[in-house]
């Protein structure tokens, strides 16, 4: 059950999940990075991975000090992926713990 | 820790599998709002609603972006009018609908419900000036809908009402005729209506409910539709295993987004709806979950008992994954909204009987049916008149949702665009039920009604 949907100050929480997929090439680490570092985005875990013959790659980010909203990051990470030809996504942490997890 | 697995299980979901929340609906009461004079009395509604629902449209946006998930539409459902104007000293009801219509456009809505009466043990004076109203209010609005609930377990069928409907659901065709008959499409006759449901064309604030309230429906035909068809060879029990499985995962969106809703709004979450609603996108269908399961197409042997099954493993699943469960909670079976209910009328395995029985197990009714143009009012009460006997011998809601195309016959297609979708006109029983329905007065309650 995640504590940031049920918190008083109903605040979300400050979990992001990076979500990278497509074809494998160098660079996607480093493109990706340089725009959370540019941002103060702290990244927490990442993880590689071949899912059905697709590169994925996930991280978990905490946003609590960045310095866009999240909203201004999403964009930002969707003109990279579509620059390298990826496909980016960034979604709450949330998301996938209320799916999953009771 | 979460795996990557599990990540990538909802992503596919969202992209590949269509899964949304189908709705935010905000219910808001209108009981204040009431008053003799027609124009203090829409000047109150309309602040009423811009002022709560103003941040509606833009929340339900920014919970789409924070947690990528698509949220279809923002809706509004509001008090009967039927009760709030029954003070007005007007006669014409019309004014109402348009300053519903101006609301919703104001906040940017797609449809807002509660153009209502509930009629199920007689009229009050209100309830016949609104469902005097209903054919204009709907052919001269775009996001008004309207819904009248002429039945229940408690009170019977009121035949009356019944009768009145099918005359209003011709006229509203008439007056839309340009447009298929799109009025019809915009008004619901219910049996054992629900107070708190989130979707459309039938949605109202009950007279139960609280000032404000969030309520969510969610989506997602085709994830139930790609789990079943990977389930090929288990039998029935691991198959209800496997929908109930999904339908928890796709209740817990629908949870989640109801809640974030809730909060950042300040309004009280009232439910989640569980139903199973197909789009016309291909995949997102509800026919196609049935076919996954064995059918040669939807609408052969077989087909209610699937139904059946799906209808009660998504309501099993669903009903653990959410603290609050209500609106109409089963799977639609819209003909013009799902591509696969489409297919199967169009090859002939699907008829108007067969979606009769199929009604009995799931909800919600005959919903989105289109049937020749010459099809009479009585004929459309009687259509009405059975649905609304499953609905009050069993205990659980059905509606009719029926469109007689203007100058239409079997095989043509009436089209609507967007979720309406577009429907093959099908065929009705071409023997008179008149007789039978001018009878007139209340077919009484059951004795299942009798539970005291």
């Amino acid at each position: 059950m995640s504590e940031h949907i049920l918190s008083k100050n109903d605040e979300p929480g400050n979990k992001v999940i990076i979500t990278v997929l497509g074809q494998d090439k160098v660079g996607i680490i480093a493109g990706v990075s340089t725009i959370l570092a540019d941002n103060n985005v702290n990244i927490l875990d990442i993880s590689q991975t071949i899912l059905q013959d697709i590169f994925t790659m996930v991280m978990v980010c905490d946003i609590r000090n960045c310095r866009v909203d999240l909203g201004t990051l999403k964009e930002k990470l969707e003109v990279k992926g579509r620059e390298i030809g990826l496909q980016i996504q960034v979604q709450h942490e949330d998301v996938f713990k209320f799916m999953h997890r009771i | 820790m979460l795996s990557v697995q599990e990540i990538m299980e909802t992503i596919r979901m969202v992209q590949q599998e269509n899964l949304d929340i189908r709705t935010i609906t905000m219910g808001i009461s209108l009981r204040d709002c009431s008053h003799s004079d027609s124009r203090v009395m829409g000047t109150k509604i309309y602040d009423k609603i811009t002022g709560l629902a103003s941040h509606l449209v833009r929340t339900g946006e920014e919970i789409e972006r924070e947690y990528g998930i698509p949220i279809v539409n923002k809706r509004i459902s509001v008090t009967p009018i039927s009760i709030i104007a029954e003070s007005c000293e007007t006669d014409d009801y019309v004014c109402f609908a348009e300053v519903l219509e101006k609301a919703a456009a104001e906040v940017g809505v797609n449809f807002i419900g509660g153009f209502s009466a509930l009629v199920h043990k007689g009229f009050t004076k209100g309830d016949l000036k609104l469902l005097k109203a209903i054919p204009e209010a709907l052919a001269g609005t775009e996001r008004v809908c309207s819904s009248v609930n002429v039945a229940t377990t408690k009170a019977g069928i009121n035949m009356d009402a019944v009768y009145q409907m099918g005359k209003i659901i011709k006229e509203a065709a008439a007056l839309t005729a340009r447009e298929d008959g799109l009025a019809c499409a915009k008004l619901v006759v219910f049996a054992n209506v629900p107070e708190d449901n989130p979707f459309m064309a039938g949605a109202f604030h009950g007279i139960g409910e609280p000032e404000c309230v969030i309520n969510v429906g969610v989506s997602g035909p085709g994830v139930v539709k790609n789990a079943v068809e990977k389930a090929k060879d288990v039998d029935f029990g691991s198959l209800a295993e496997t929908i109930k499985r999904t339908a928890f995962k796709v209740t817990r969106m629908g949870e989640l987004v109801g809640r974030a809703a809730s909060a950042k709004l300040g309004v009280p979450f009232g439910i989640v709806d569980l139903s199973l609603a197909p789009t016309p996108a291909v995949g997102d269908s509800v026919a196609a979950i049935l076919e996954g399961m064995g059918l040669e197409r939807c609408g052969t042997h077989g087909t209610t008992a699937a139904l059946a099954l799906l209808n009660d493993a998504v309501k099993k699943g669903g009903a653990m994954a959410s603290s609050y469960v209500g609106g109409l909670s089963g799977a639609f079976i819209p003909v013009s909204e799902d591509a696969g209910m489409i297919r199967a009328v169009e090859e002939g395995a699907l008829s108007l009987d067969k979606l009769e029985a199929m009604t009995c197990v799931c909800s919600v009714g005959l919903d989105m049916i289109a049937v020749p143009g010459d099809t009479s009012a009585e004929t459309i009460s009687a259509i009405i008149a059975d649905e609304a006997a499953i609905g009050v011998v069993n205990q659980k809601t059905t509606a009719v949702r029926i469109i007689p195309a203007p100058g239409k016959k079997e095989g043509d297609y009436v089209e609507f665009g967007g979720l309406l979708g577009r429907a093959p006109v099908m065929a009705v029983n071409k023997y008179s039920s008149s007789a039978f329905v001018k009878r007139g007065g209340r077919i009484p309650a059951p004795i299942q009604s009798l539970r005291n």
